[in-house]
């Protein structure tokens, strides 16, 4: 089935002959009004490691030497592995790490490259033609296919008896709900915990990192802080008793993610607040949620001019002098606000939960 | 040399090879598959590199990645740092983070394998992106490749999420934020969003099971679907045979190229060894995602100018510029500024981009074979809608880090957001506009080259004083290459009164349908003939004058003096 061309080129045709291609699979060559025939594949030339030895033996030289360079940087890589210590510094970088990368990285590209060097240098490259043959299989392939297949179809009375093509295909249907219903306990169903955070009345606002309660007077006019809910820390209450944490783990994260406030203080006079929410602060400090109503990232680039608050995340922006209202960005809600006051002691204290979910929209949220 | 029926010496090493090959042969009868394979032809072109970028960096990625899991540990349970790193000692965080740490700075060749890992995955998602747009602007996808063009945008598509999945199991504060984004792209599906969300997580986010499911997926699920891909990816290739350019000797019936052993054996497994190398010299010398700096994942803290790998950036940038809609019904919401720009967008593209093979095909009519690659200009109104792709693209890439525009170039954010907001439906219109007109152009340019040869630069002034440029043919292999394409008949509209009152519908799908023809071909510049070539030639003829060293420039100099003969000549003179 092979035949050579003159110069050495060699031509595979496949068990079809190309003129057998039923018309319709492949276009037939348009020589008709072609401005341009086709010149037919350029001679082969040979390459100068072809005609010149010395350069052949450079080539042949040059593979060899990479090969070998590749080997030498392996062992270096295995040698480095145990002499380097791990926390040796070299120009500011682990002096381990980048010397096990160059070793292998040297390697591999020295292996590539040799690889490549020797096809294109030294091996035949004379290009051969193999000749295409049609995709699909022919009309008679296809037909005696098809024959066995309604053969089989008639054999099993698939078509014709019609009850136990249907209990079948019912049988096979219902198989998939197992896999489904195994799925229900992936978790539990949401009720309202999308809807809740921890907040209560009486819990104290406190200092996100250390959890120690604030004073109205630790906020200046134009600051922002990052609290959460005292419940989060350990409290020490004034008869000496201490608290532990109400939160641990995993139901610490998934509270963390919902109950984060940011306290704010601006001059009373720039509040514009909703009739509703006229005692929601305490001297011109007011307390929102922290969690971005948009898609949950916490909020935390403050404006004091504007009494605007931006995500970082999508640049949503909140405007805070006037209830927490979207001016900017991809958020649809305002930001909910949590209603403080003071204890007994003078700490600012949540003064009921949220009266809204915080955080990002769900479909039953209304 | 001839290489088709050498055959080692029966005393020579190579033959012993022929004991363990008819052993194998014995039992699994491999040698009829064997010798055609052994010797495919594969056509050789730079742009048939590109899906090799994105095969080998796979590889690569299963290699660093099994040994990453054999040090990684997938769970959220909380525990106290006690490791090298100074810094975070005593801070608590996740086992999945406190061992992303180890792996950075107590396994030896740890960091290295980390960063190979996710270089690899950036340049995976690169190689197939890239490699896409050659299929397209090629026309690669055409009859008998849609299958090809299908099992590839989903290996895409899997390839988004399974690069996403990844850089989120470290568990630090950047892929935590990304994670609590996918949340909320959970929760803003209607109906089901939130017991979907609870499903996912195991409750509420981020809870304790999400590491670890997220893990099985990555390390299981996605690669062992994209290997699944891959390979029948591969086998419809080999079967189908590879594309090849025009060219001489290069047609619709045959594959012109080198034997895949020994060339393509050795270029093609040296390109691995290639990519390896240079994945390795990244992964030393280019830090990537430094999760020791962001800290381990606490809900109420984020990072500004917080940025998602590469992939992810167009769908960053359409949450960004999307518009605040949400609508209430009936006690219920819907989150359009979440779930259209967070789930729909994605969708809407790869729809789009699925259905595009079968879309070109119905408007052109065209239902054959083709195995000749197009030159993009020759498909004006097909590169215009793959610029057109690439710049909305691109456009919400941009608005994916609007902040980042905004700090450094000392724009404002509103401004660039609101720009995007309309430049993201304008701007493909004009790159469409723009793109078929310049390949239109460039077109004509192929038809004076071919007419009239190229321009030498070389300027004359004949004796009446008139100056003109030489123009000096072009070979004939040039010329055969600028004129292989075919000229498309346009697709005819069936005469109105051949159909009657029932088959009203179609004819009015038929008209559109010759309506859309019209466009797709409209404006092309057609090859030349045979006469409007020897008309330019006798033009040339008659012009062409003789530059200072002899060396005859214009058409009738023939084969004679050097250079390309073109082939013309001797019908014409």
């Amino acid at each position: 089935m092979s035949s050579d061309f003159a110069d050495g080129r060699v031509a595979r045709a496949g068990k079809d002959n190309p003129d057998d291609i039923p018309p319709g699979q492949l276009p037939a060559p348009i020589l008709a009004n072609e401005p341009i025939p086709d010149p037919g594949l350029p001679a082969h030339e040979p390459r100068p490691t072809d005609v010149d030895s010395k350069l052949e033996k450079r080539a042949e030289r040059q593979v060899a030497a990479m090969f070998g360079a590749a080997t030498v940087l392996t062992l270096g890589f295995c040698v480095a592995y145990f002499a380097i210590d791990p926390h040796a510094l070299i120009f500011g970088y682990g002096a381990l790490h980048v010397t096990l990368g160059l070793t292998l990285g040297l390697a591999f590209l020295l292996i590539g490259l040799g690889a490549i060097q020797w096809a294109k240098k030294l091996m035949a490259d004379n290009e051969i033609v193999e000749y295409r043959h049609s995709t699909s299989s022919s009309k008679e392939d296809q037909e005696e296919a098809l024959t066995a297949f309604f053969v089989g179809a008639d054999e099993s009375g698939f078509g014709r008896r019609k009850m136990i093509r249907n209990s079948m295909i019912a049988a096979m249907g219902v198989l998939g709900l197992p896999a489904i219903v195994v799925l229900r306990d992936l978790g539990p169903l949401p009720g309202d915990l999308p809807e809740v955070t921890v907040w209560r009345k009486g819990i104290r606002v406190v200092n996100d990192v250390a959890g120690t309660p604030i004073k109205p007077a630790d906020v200046e006019i134009g600051q922002l802080v990052n609290a959460e809910p005292a419940v989060f820390f350990e409290q020490r209450l004034p008869s000496g008793k201490v608290i532990p944490p109400k939160f641990e783990g995993a139901a610490l994260e998934d509270a963390k993610a919902k109950a984060p406030v940011i306290l704010v203080r601006m001059p009373p006079a720039d509040i514009h607040p909703l009739p509703s929410r006229r005692n929601w602060g305490v001297n011109g400090i007011l307390c929102y949620s922290k969690i971005c109503t948009h898609v949950g990232c916490p909020i935390s680039l403050w404006e004091q001019q504007t009494h605007q608050l931006q995500c970082p995340c999508h640049q949503s922006t909140f405007d805070l002098a006037h209830n927490g209202r979207v001016v900017f960005g991809p958020a649809a809600r305002s930001l909910p606000q949590l209603p403080i006051g003071v204890d007994s002691e003078g700490y600012l204290i949540a003064m009921s939960g949220f009266h809204e979910p915080v955080g990002p929209s769900f479909w039953e949220r209304g | 040399m001839s290489t088709a029926t050498r055959r080692p010496a029966p005393d020579s090493p190579m033959a012993k090879l022929g004991g363990p090959a008819k052993w194998f042969d014995d039992r699994i009868g491999l040698a009829g598959l064997a010798k055609k394979q052994i010797r495919k032809v594969f056509p050789d072109h730079w742009s048939f590199m590109l899906g090799e970028i994105a095969l080998w960096s796979f590889v690569i990625l299963l290699i660093t990645g099994v040994f990453l899991s054999l040090w990684f540990k997938p769970s959220m349970s909380e525990i106290d740092y006690n490791g090298t790193y100074a810094q975070l000692r005593g801070i608590k965080m996740s086992e999945a983070y406190a061992s992303t740490l180890d792996i950075s700075f107590d396994v030896r060749g740890g960091l290295l394998l980390r960063q190979m890992h996710h270089w690899a995955a950036n340049i995976f998602l690169a190689g197939m992106t890239i490699h896409m747009l050659r299929i397209f602007f090629t026309g690669a996808f055409r009859k008998p490749r849609e299958i090809n063009w299908l099992i590839g945008l989903g290996m895409l598509m899997l390839g988004i999420i399974e690069g996403f999945a990844g850089y989120s199991l470290p568990d630090d504060l950047l892929s935590g934020t990304g994670l609590r984004i996918a949340d909320g792209l959970i929760r803003s599906i209607p109906v089901v969003g939130t017991y979907l969300e609870f499903f996912i997580f195991g409750g509420q986010f981020p809870g304790d099971d999400f590491i670890p499911r997220l893990y099985i997926v990555h390390v299981l699920l996605i690669p062992g679907l994209l290997l699944a891909l891959i390979s029948a990816h591969m086998l419809i290739l080999v079967y189908q045979k590879h594309t090849h350019w025009a060219g001489p000797g290069r047609t619709n019936r045959n594959v012109v190229g080198y034997p895949m052993l020994p060339i393509y054996a050795a270029k093609s497994g040296g390109f691995f060894f290639i990519v390896f190398g240079i994945t390795a010299l990244m992964g030393a010398l280019m830090q990537i995602n430094p999760i020791w700096m962001y800290g381990p994942y606490d809900p109420s803290q984020v990072t500004a100018g917080s940025q998602p790998d590469w992939y992810m950036g167009w769908l960053e940038g359409a949450l960004r510029i999307m518009p605040n809609w949400e609508t209430h019904v009936a006690g219920f919401t819907i989150s359009w500024n979440v779930f259209i720009p967070g789930l729909a967008v994605m969708g809407f593209l790869f729809t789009l981009l699925a259905l595009y093979p079968f879309v070109e095909r119905w408007i052109t009519g065209d239902q054959r074979e083709h195995h000749v690659l197009d030159r993009p200009r020759n498909q004006p109104t097909r590169l215009g809608f793959g610029v057109a792709g690439i710049t909305g693209y691109g456009l919400l890439w941009a608005a994916g880090g609007n902040d980042i525009l905004a700090t450094h170039l000392h724009l404002s954010l509103e401004a660039i957001t609101w720009f995007m907001r309309f430049a993201i439906f304008i701007g493909p219109v004009v790159a469409f506009i723009i793109a078929r007109r310049w390949a239109i152009a460039l077109q004509r340019h192929d038809r004076e080259s071919v007419m009239h040869g190229y321009e030498t630069g070389v300027i004359v002034r004949s004796p009446e004083g008139a100056y003109s440029e030489i123009h000096s043919p072009i070979s004939s292999e040039r010329a055969y290459i600028l004129t292989a394409h075919e000229r498309r008949p346009k697709h005819s509209l069936v005469s109105r009164e051949d159909v009657s009152g029932v088959r009203a519908r179609k004819q009015g799908k038929e008209r559109l349908r010759s309506r859309l023809s019209d466009f797709w071909f409209g404006d092309e510049i057609p090859k030349p003939t045979v006469s409007e070539l020897e008309a330019a030639h006798e033009h040339t003829h008659e012009e062409s004058p003789v530059v200072g060293d002899g060396h005859h420039v214009g058409i009738e100099t023939g084969g004679q003096t050097g250079g390309d003969p073109f082939e013309l000549d001797e019908s014409t003179t």
